[in-house]
């Protein structure tokens, strides 16, 4: 069964550069070190409860969550834990980690029993596991599933819609998700859809991957799950857009996808909760798409987390000769993060690893913006990126707010599209840091004064 | 800008062919002094120089082509000063600009020397070669139409002639207007490279055929069926000139498609009004030039609610 | 004849109900906020706290501010205002403002290719700009800017400079930089430590060949002139050393401020200038 999909307003289709479509996924090498960060999620870094020197084996558990918003952290391998530092995260903070010094055994601890009857079991145990194995939101953001799939209370949830989309060019890790583990992704989706107690779960996939759904719709007949085939269009998998498309519903602003009784969800973050479940295994590897025109070997690498970039790439066959590698990006060309080392650990939402060419890179040399107006047209959220930046460069952050930046989703669509050259999104997301800031101060001045 | 000038060179040839080498000679000089004017300008006020961005040389060619083929030399570079200095540089150059520069020096001519604005040649058949085509002057096909209009000179309605020289060029007026077959190739292009929304010529120019063709409907003329003046209304004059090239600069027009339909609807409307009504045989300029002075508040007003905004929230027009 | 009788009578009406109007309608200036606005600098700088000279003028003639709350005021403005005022006349010491760091790009490394907006405040949002210092100036002219006066210059190597003379010491750029590496100190301190950063020697040296090493030479060489901000040393500007101090220093942090001396003209304030 299927139901049109909506349309949503404006979005780009950039050149889909999916080099890696058609290779299978390879299972990395096993490597002598692991950089784990304590914190590859949103909230509070996981608390060590291992010390320098400390035997791990596999799936042994290195961090407990250190608070509600968290998740536990999972060794990627059994050997020694080598040195209890921190680590370079992509947006150049340093966070806590642990070096794991790999004993080339590859021991498996005691892993956590399979519920193997799921479809029976109570919703809270199958959530408890979840949570116990570390898993976050995959697709990039890294919030940990278990809070996201823990409703507060009265809050009535009916469509669990699993995002199969991979909108951003270049990536694959999605697809080959899809093609390869079809069954894991369904049993994930039926698991996540208990503990939800939904009505309707919905697979959408983006119509260029035809060979994934059509296997899923095989892999879900006889389920109640859905497979929807959405058009290609950048942001298509954004949150927002995405519900619009599935289900109709408008997340209105600053509201979340709960308050329109949606809940959306990475495959892979379903696969991975499947596997928890069913095989009761945590979260300690993920699909990463390592990509790039320069590369020798664009592949789709099973990664255990704390694998360096640097390994990754050399995994790849390293750099083409004769090619000056412009920037390396962590996640996908529209909305990852250029970084400027190559000692960054593979985390839990590290979706890709691109390299860009100094070809491929649009130098930017921004001009006046000449009110074309193709940014009005390409903002998925019908915002006025062009008003905005303008604003923005004289300092109007009050009148920006006004003319709504917080409805930004940093998706990349103006900038992409803007003739001019101009750094739309920098600059949104220079205002929207500063009227965080500006609400923070608020919200604190009017906690003082009720003291 | 490169397209557009691209876009403009069909009609610049039509000018040619129609009234002469001079049309070119016209073009080159505003082009040349525009970007000299800015150029110096932006040494003036230290400013980046912005010729390379080729949106001077573009206000040039604009502006040469808004001109009679007769025009002096010098008219061609004080035209350009003021486009540049008055209708471009002191709002801080590109992007800047709540006017469309080529049109403010064309208005400012017109208002300044009217008898050499209103030179018009009438071309004599193809002037391909020579250097102005004949130094006889005649009525442009909307003067025509607006002495026909007054009672005392019904007879001058006969000069409507034929529409297919109008929708060739072979007519008189600016030298770069009169091609309505040569604006609407360049104006196809600039519509299939998305440079120009297709809306604003169409409603522009539809709304202008309207508008004339009731006007006509309640006080028709002897000897004139509705087709030909409606005919010489639309291919008249700088219409086609104003619709696909002037009205859409980006610069000076609302931003959403929404807001770029109603100024294309107010310009059609100003202009209409101008031809019927007003003193002037021509409004398609003064109609873009009061258009652009309403371009914030029509961004204003049909800024778009942001995907899940409520209605309650929007933009007030105050911000 | 008649004509010119009558518009004379017409003229000599219209001046008298122009007079009559003024006389019983008209809004008294206030000369004291007059006076005091003519004393103000009348750069707008809002150093005072309120919306402008205009504003503080007004604040101070109604006494609703005191004098000398103006940062950029030269001494004798403000003497003239509190004689206006009627009020005894505070000492002030003048300030300005100092640009705490050596880092420019023959001393600091980077630690990546930026090529974002071109301001200190966007840089800081990707990954905390990158200089390899994170307590360096980033040399993006975000102070340039915003001073009113025009008196930092962004130098060619990619390191804010103030220059003294032109300095009000409004604290702008002191309130704008992301890095906080900007300070108001007195003007008669002849020298400054020109670093920011309190972290470990062996942490700075591997970023900036310019930083603090934390020895402690000048502290031994004058006690309580300088003060010790754990491994960042710190001049005590109520009593500051003199300006042979700046010899001691083994890695030249402390210096002679350059540009504090009025011979020094800034050239052309290039905040536009990108970095490569």
């Amino acid at each position: 069964m299927t139901t049109k999909a909506n349309k949503f307003y404006g979005g780009v289709h950039p050149h889909e550069g999916k080099l890696s479509r058609r290779d299978a996924i390879l299972a990395a090498p096993l490597q002598p070190l692991y950089t784990v960060p304590l914190q590859m999620h949103i909230g509070a870094p996981a608390k060590a409860v291992v010390a320098k020197g400390d035997k791990v084996l596999r799936g042994q558990v290195l961090g407990e969550a250190g608070g509600f918003v968290s998740a536990p952290v999972h060794s990627p391998t059994s050997g020694t834990v080598r040195e209890v530092t921190t680590c370079l995260g992509v947006n150049g903070a340093q966070l806590p980690a642990l070096v794991i010094e790999s004993d080339g055994e590859d021991t498996e601890c005691e892993p956590m029993p399979a519920i193997a009857d799921w479809e029976n079991a109570d919703p809270k145990t199958l959530l408890k596991r979840i949570a116990d194995a570390g898993i976050v939101g995959m697709g990039g953001a890294a919030f940990p599933t278990a809070v996201k799939l823990s409703p507060p209370p009265g809050r009535e949830v009916d469509t669990l819609i699993l995002n199969g989309v991979e909108c951003e060019p270049c990536l694959t890790a999605d697809h080959r998700l899809m093609l390869e583990s079809p069954h894991q992704v369904v049993s994930g989706a039926l698991i996540v859809g208990r503990i939800l107690g939904v009505k309707r779960i919905v697979i959408a996939i983006e119509a260029n991957k035809q060979d994934a759904i059509g296997l899923m719709r095989e892999a879900v007949s006889g389920t109640p799950v859905d497979v929807m085939e959405l058009r290609v269009r950048y942001p298509q998998g954004a949150e927002k857009q995405l519900i619009y498309a599935v289900t109709g519903r408008v997340v209105p602003s600053g509201k979340l996808p709960m308050d329109v009784r949606c809940v959306v969800m990475n495959v892979a973050s379903a696969a991975a909760c499947g596997d928890a479940v069913c095989n009761g295994r945590p979260l300690y590897e993920r699909i990463t798409t390592v990509t790039g025109t320069p590369l020798v070997n664009p592949r789709n690498y099973k990664f255990r987390i704390g694998t360096l970039y640097s390994t990754a790439l050399e995994l790849c066959g390293g750099v083409k000769e004769g090619v000056e590698v412009a920037k390396v990006i962590s996640g996908g060309p529209m909305m990852g993060f250029s970084v400027y080392s190559l000692d960054i650990p593979v985390m839990k939402n590290t979706s890709g690893i691109l390299l860009l060419s100094d070809e491929e890179l649009r130098q930017f040399s921004p001009s006046a913006c000449i009110r074309c107006g193709h940014c009005n047209d390409a903002c998925p959220m019908e915002l006025q990126p062009g008003i905005l930046s303008v604003q923005i460069e004289h300092q109007k952050f009050d009148l920006a707010e006004k003319w709504h930046v917080m409805d930004c989703i940093e998706c990349g669509c103006c900038a992409y599209i803007c003739p001019a050259g101009r750094p739309l999104v920098q600059h949104m997301r220079r205002a929207k840091a500063v009227v965080i800031a500006a609400r923070k101060a608020a919200s604190a001045a009017a906690q003082g004064a009720k003291k | 800008m490169l397209w557009v000038m691209a876009a403009l060179l069909p009609a610049l040839a039509a000018g040619v062919a129609v009234f002469g080498w001079r049309a070119l000679y016209v073009t080159l000089v505003c082009m040349l002094s525009c970007v000299v004017f800015e150029y110096a300008s932006c040494r003036l006020l230290h400013h980046e120089n912005s010729v390379g961005d080729a949106s001077a040389a573009l206000t040039g060619m604009l502006l040469g082509m808004n001109l009679p083929v007769t025009a002096p030399t010098w008219m061609c570079v004080v035209g350009s000063l003021l486009a540049i200095g008055l209708g471009k540089m002191c709002y801080g150059g590109l992007g800047g600009n709540p006017f469309n520069p080529a049109l403010v020096g064309r208005v400012a001519l017109f208002l300044a020397c009217p008898k050499e604005m209103s030179f018009w040649v009438a071309p004599n058949g193809c002037a391909l070669g020579t250097w102005v085509c004949s130094t006889l002057t005649g009525a442009t096909p909307l003067a025509v139409l607006k002495t026909s209009a007054t009672p005392h000179a019904a007879a001058a309605s006969q000069g409507l002639g034929d529409l297919l020289p109008l929708f060739l060029g072979n007519i008189g007026g600016s030298l770069g207007e009169t091609s309505a077959l040569a604006l609407l190739i360049g104006g196809a292009v600039l519509i299939a490279l998305r440079i120009i929304r297709w809306q604003v010529p169409l409603v522009y120019i539809a709304t202008v055929a309207v508008i004339t063709g009731i006007a006509f409907l309640c006080k028709p003329l002897a000897n004139v069926t509705l087709a030909s003046y409606v005919g010489h209304q639309v291919l008249g004059g700088g219409l086609f000139l104003g619709a696909f090239f002037m009205a859409t600069d980006m610069v000076t027009t609302p931003l959403s498609r929404k807001g770029a339909v109603v100024f294309a609807l107010g310009c059609g409307v100003i202009t209409s009004v101008i031809r019927l009504w007003g003193a002037f045989p021509e409004g398609v300029s003064f109609s873009i030039l009061i258009m652009n002075t309403l371009t914030p508040l029509i961004d204003r007003c049909t800024a778009g609610r942001p995907f899940g905004v409520a209605r309650t929230t929007d933009v007030e027009v105050k911000a | 004849m008649l004509h010119v009788v009558i518009v004379t009578v017409i003229g000599i009406v219209l001046g008298l109900a122009i007079g009559l109007i003024v006389k019983f309608f008209g809004v008294k200036p206030n000369v004291l906020a007059e006076r005091l606005g003519e004393l103000m600098p009348g750069a707008n700088c809002g150093g005072c706290g309120f919306a402008g000279c205009a504003d503080y003028a007004n604040a101070m003639a109604a006494g609703k501010a005191k004098p000398g709350m103006c940062p950029s005021q030269s001494s004798e403005s403000l003497q003239q205002v509190c004689e206006a005022l009627g009020v005894a006349s505070e000492e002030r010491v003048p300030m300005t403002a100092v640009v705490c760091c050596s880092g420019d790009d023959d001393h600091a490394s980077r630690r990546a290719f930026y090529n974002g907006v071109n301001d200190c405040v966007n840089a800081m949002i990707v990954a905390g700009g990158a200089k390899g210092c994170v307590f360096g100036c980033l040399g993006l002219g975000t102070c340039a800017r915003a001073c009113p006066f025009g008196a930092i210059e962004i130098l060619p190597n990619h390191i804010a400079k103030v220059h003294a003379e032109l300095c009000r010491a409004c604290g702008k750029c002191v309130s704008v930089c992301p890095r906080k590496v900007i300070k108001l100190v007195p003007k008669a301190a002849p020298v400054h430590v020109f670093c920011n950063s309190p972290e470990k020697f062996p942490v700075k040296k591997k970023v900036c060949t310019g930083a603090c090493i934390g020895c402690r030479k000048c502290d031994k060489a004058a006690p309580g002139q300088i003060v010790m901000n754990g491994f960042l040393a710190a001049v005590n500007y109520d009593n500051p050393p003199s300006a042979a101090l700046a010899a001691v220093c083994p890695a030249k942090c402390l210096r002679v401020a350059q540009g504090h001396s009025a011979d020094e003209a800034p050239a052309a304030v290039d905040g536009g200038q990108r970095q490569a």
